[in-house]
């Protein structure tokens, strides 16, 4: 039986991989940066309300986590306990969509 | 002088069982596999194991000495006691146990099957050789893992077969990988399709116990990664 599913899957997981060492880079140099400068949690909203550029990279960076780490948690489900077939596949959706508005209401949060 | 004696404790059962310890004396360039057959042929006629060559080409003797899978036959006490003279033999792991050191294999090439391990001909007994350039990278790819000798060290040291039961397996997948750069195959994309997901090379931790263990320092995990590009890539043109 082909598992084109999995392979896709893989794929994605790969290519959110590459984009999430990128974000996290960029993320924890942003970090280290903005304390070091002694900016205040007011401060730094200052920075980013309003910035077209940090939604972006933020957005980016919560869709890649909401493509990533479902896949993971399913094939370690799959690998940890007997869950498998449609349901498993739901449930690591749903998990996403769950990363996705959770993640993006941040975002929004930060910008307006 | 007394003769050295080894404390050799070897598995007795199926499934359900209990390691005994029988007493083999040590000799000069000893092999675990002459242990076993010590064993069997001086103190328990009794004694399931399987061997055949004895020169670590038909891979029937693997066993797991020490905690580890290894060749019996090929494996020297020296390697493997401890200064305190002990050694632990016991089956295969990730296989059904028949009875003391005998594994059912069936499982294990089952799924060389389900990878489909076989060479699917493209030509007839009327053609010419198929010209294969021993410098070509195909070549070399299919050179680095085609001396696989089916013993399942492998398969038995992979924690992901012990994860998924389901899973192919480093030996099936290197298996795959070698037919994959064979110019001479026909069956290159249904053998991707074959080996891509959940059960297949992408469930692959790249753990590297495979090739960590393999007597013939073979790679599969290398393989493996062959495939997971190899399938990934045609999985994203729809091919498979």
């Amino acid at each position: 039986m082909t598992d084109r599913l999995g392979a896709r899957l893989w794929l994605a997981q790969r290519a959110s991989a590459a984009m999430l060492a990128l974000c996290v880079a960029v993320h924890l140099a942003t970090m280290i940066y903005a304390v070091q400068g002694g900016l205040s949690a007011a401060e730094i909203l200052g920075r980013t309300r309003g910035s077209i550029t940090w939604l972006a990279f933020y957005g980016l960076f919560v869709l890649a986590v909401a493509v990533h780490a479902p896949i993971g948690l399913r094939a370690i489900l799959r690998e940890m306990t007997a869950w498998r077939g449609r349901s498993l596949d739901l449930a690591a959706f749903g998990f996403g969509l769950a990363l996705i508005w959770l993640g993006l209401r941040a975002v929004v949060g930060l910008f307006r | 002088m007394a003769e050295e004696m080894l404390e050799v404790s070897v598995w007795r059962g199926a499934a359900e069982g209990r390691f005994v310890a029988y007493a083999v004396p040590r000799r000069a360039n000893q092999t675990v596999l002459d242990l076993v057959s010590h064993i069997q042929q001086r103190l328990e006629p009794g004694l399931s194991y399987r061997f055949a060559c004895r020169v670590g080409m038909c891979g029937s003797c693997a066993m797991t000495v020490n905690g580890k899978p290894r060749w019996t036959c090929r494996t020297h006490v020296a390697r493997v006691a401890g200064a305190d003279g002990r050694v632990e033999i016991a089956p295969l792991r990730n296989m059904p146990v028949i009875k003391d050191l005998a594994c059912d294999l069936a499982p294990f090439f089952d799924k060389w099957s389900r990878a489909r391990g076989r060479f699917a001909p493209t030509q007839t007994r009327t053609d010419d050789f198929a010209p294969v350039a021993p410098a070509s990278i195909q070549r070399q790819a299919a050179d680095a893992g085609i001396e696989c000798i089916g013993c399942a060290v492998c398969y038995s040291a992979c924690d992901v077969v012990a994860w998924n039961p389901d899973y192919l397996g480093p030996a099936a997948l290197n298996r795959a990988w070698t037919l994959h750069n064979d110019a001479r195959d026909g069956a290159h994309t249904a053998r991707l399709a074959a080996v891509a997901g959940d059960a297949g090379c992408h469930a692959c931790h790249s753990h590297q116990s495979c090739t960590e263990h393999c007597p013939k320092q073979i790679s599969p995990t290398l393989s493996i990664a062959g495939l997971k590009r190899a399938s990934a890539l045609a999985a994203l043109k729809g091919e498979i």
